[in-house]
């Protein structure tokens, strides 16, 4: 599995969105973010049907050394959350990418994910921060 | 194995059982019918239980304890026997004010001393804890500006190196909370601030020292801007300590704050209480104070309430707070005197500076090497995940074999593989160097032999617990095994 791949879009404050089509993205935790964390022991997800604006708190992941807010990498309206990590947060630790998604949310104005980092531009982002 | 699991059926301590006549004023309708289930032990067993438990303890009364954020001072005996004296214990709370006012002279007194050490015109001691008297500090805020009318401020402006309970309390208080950023040296962004203010702002939650164990130089100016754009000053008392008697947090600029009693004043500290946490605040917010209040006239002590203080926010607490950690705060106070408290904040000082100088010559790198430490200090083991395959946590759980308790890990957040060390001032010259050697030790296994660190500790009764399971499977009540799974353990 690659740490950071290339067909997904990234944010600022960790977080990755991959573009279903239909207008629709799915967003959940970097890489880079769970190995910072370390072992995640709960997740808040928001509720579906919920509108959250770009930038917006979105839920919490919380691990043995610290509680992180998840934001909302983009405009639109949660379609689903990942059930799952109630009883298996360690979804997150062991595939961030795939089964540790977090939310799926359907954009209100679907070229908003061009203005998100690629994963070029978010590699540099996290070779800055060390 | 606990105390249940240590139970013969039918085994009693005779002489320490509830006589079998004992009278109760409860309806019988009340009254349990089936017998409690109680462990079942000899008075022996029960004193040889908790007396081994208590061998288990890693406490500052066993070993050095450089918790930082936590001042864990050493509590004063002599406190502990004055505060114990039958009078006092005997008090029933209930007890008219005319046969109380020796402990109401106390609390008086307590509360002159607390007003004079924070440069503030009004205490309540009814905070029965520093979470709570950050509630009332923000919630006397909310107060004083609804009283004037003023209900457009909805924002608390917190620094991002701020405690964990204070954007809890401005959010319980019913606020936005408006996270303001440090800048490379620990001072706050000053520029950050003036975007931030506005007439939304209802205050500022300040630490100073701060979190990262750095006096705020700027606090003048802060405070200037703070007031300028109508908002009040909130002041987290947590690291009193390094300043007592030094500045005063009402002449800082600050309007109210919180006193933890249990690090400053060396009450007990440490597995969630008793706490103590009174309020103090200026005249702008002493209407808002919560009741009670102990006030004196001609020699006679009274309690202020709610008919005396109308605006007041209320009790915090039954009868008059935590008395028995008043009590021991005032006993401390008096015992050490004015002289005295300054010297415990000069030789806080004076230990983590000693402290964080010979960590530095030591190779170990500061977090903040340009600034004088207060009454704590960081360092940063960044480099070492990396260069050794060791963390913070890891060192820490190592320390524990050398005999020393471990530093804060991990806090604060903003800076990586961090220990906050806080040696306090009841610390000898020798045990501070003991701790030195300690992490000169440390730092040569993990170039030499790191799997001694990651596999540590070594020497406790038990070995490095599963903190994740622990989260996740939480389960702490104990339940009695049923007859057949007790059976099949025996086989």
């Amino acid at each position: 599995m690659s740490e950071i791949p290339a067909d997904l879009k990234y944010t600022d404050s960790h977080e990755w969105v991959r573009d279903e089509g239909n207008g629709v993205c799915t967003v959940g935790i970097t890489f880079h973010a769970q190995h910072l964390l370390g072992d995640l022991v709960f997740v808040e997800l928001p509720d579906v049907k919920k509108a959250l604006t770009a930038g917006e708190e979105a839920g919490v992941v919380e691990s043995v050394k610290a509680a992180s807010d998840v934001y909302s990498p983009v405009t639109g309206t949660i379609t689903a959350i990942n059930e799952t990590l109630a009883s298996t947060p360690e979804l997150i630790n062991e595939d961030p990418y795939i089964d540790g998604w977090l939310f799926k949310v359907k954009l209100e104005d679907e070229d908003e994910l061009e203005s998100l980092l690629n994963a070029e531009e978010y590699a540099e982002k996290i070779t800055e921060e060390d | 194995m606990n105390i249940f699991e240590k139970s013969t059926p039918h085994r009693r301590a005779l002489m320490q059982a509830p006589r079998a006549s004992l009278k109760t004023a409860l309806p019988a309708a009340l009254l349990r019918q089936t017998p409690a289930q109680l462990p079942e032990v000899s008075e022996l067993q029960a004193v040889r239980h908790y007396t081994q438990l208590s061998q288990r303890n890693f406490s500052i009364d066993t070993h050095f304890y450089p918790l930082g954020s936590c001042t864990m001072k050493y509590n004063p005996r002599g406190v502990h026997k004055i505060a114990m004296l039958p009078d006092f214990l005997r008090r029933h709370p209930l007890a008219p004010l005319h046969e109380s006012q020796g402990i109401l002279q106390c609390l008086y007194e307590l509360q002159e001393i607390l007003k004079t050490v924070t440069g503030m015109s009004g205490v309540s001691l009814a905070p029965m804890a520093g979470a709570q008297g950050e509630f009332a500090g923000v919630a006397m805020i909310r107060a004083y500006h609804q009283a004037r009318g003023d209900f457009a401020r909805d924002e608390f402006l917190v620094p991002d190196a701020a405690h964990g309970t204070n954007p809890a309390s401005a959010v319980m208080c019913g606020y936005k909370v408006r996270e303001i950023p440090t800048k490379a040296d620990g001072d706050l962004d000053l520029n950050a601030l003036d975007a931030a203010l506005s007439s939304k702002t209802a205050g500022i939650m300040l630490t100073n020292p701060s979190t990262l164990g750095v006096f705020e130089k700027q606090i003048a100016l802060i405070a200037k801007k703070v007031h300028e754009a109508g908002g009040l000053l909130y002041y987290d008392g947590a690291n009193l300590n390094a300043i007592l008697g030094k500045v005063r947090p009402g002449d800082m600029g600050f309007d109210v704050m919180h006193l933890n009693l249990h690090k400053t004043f060396a009450t007990p500290h440490g597995g969630g209480g008793p706490g103590s946490g009174p309020v103090a605040c200026n005249d702008r917010l002493k209407p808002y104070l919560p009741v009670p209040i102990v006030d004196e006239k001609d020699g006679d002590y009274y309690l202020l309430d709610k008919s005396h203080l109308p605006h007041s926010m209320g009790r915090l607490s039954a009868f008059l707070g935590n008395t028995a950690i008043l009590l021991r705060a005032y006993i401390y106070s008096r015992i050490l005197g004015r002289e005295g408290m300054i010297r415990a904040a000069e030789f806080a000082t004076l230990n983590a500076n000693y402290l964080m100088h010979r960590l530095q010559k030591a190779g170990f790198e500061l977090a903040y090497p340009k600034r004088r430490a207060s009454h704590e200090f960081i360092i940063t083991l960044k480099t070492w995940p990396k260069q050794y395959g060791v963390s913070a946590m890891d060192v820490a759980k190592r320390l524990l074999d050398y005999g020393c308790h471990a530093p804060t890990t991990y806090f604060p957040l903003l800076v990586p593989e961090c220990l906050l060390i806080e040696p306090t001032e009841t610390e000898s010259k020798e045990a501070l160097d003991q701790f030195v050697e300690a992490m000169i030790a440390i730092q040569k296994e993990a170039k030499t032999s790191p799997d001694i660190i990651l596999n540590a500790p070594h020497t406790q009764p038990v070995r490095r617990l599963d903190d994740v399971k622990a989260a996740r499977q939480l389960d702490l009540v104990w339940r009695k095994a049923k007859p057949a799974e007790i059976h099949t353990e025996k086989v």
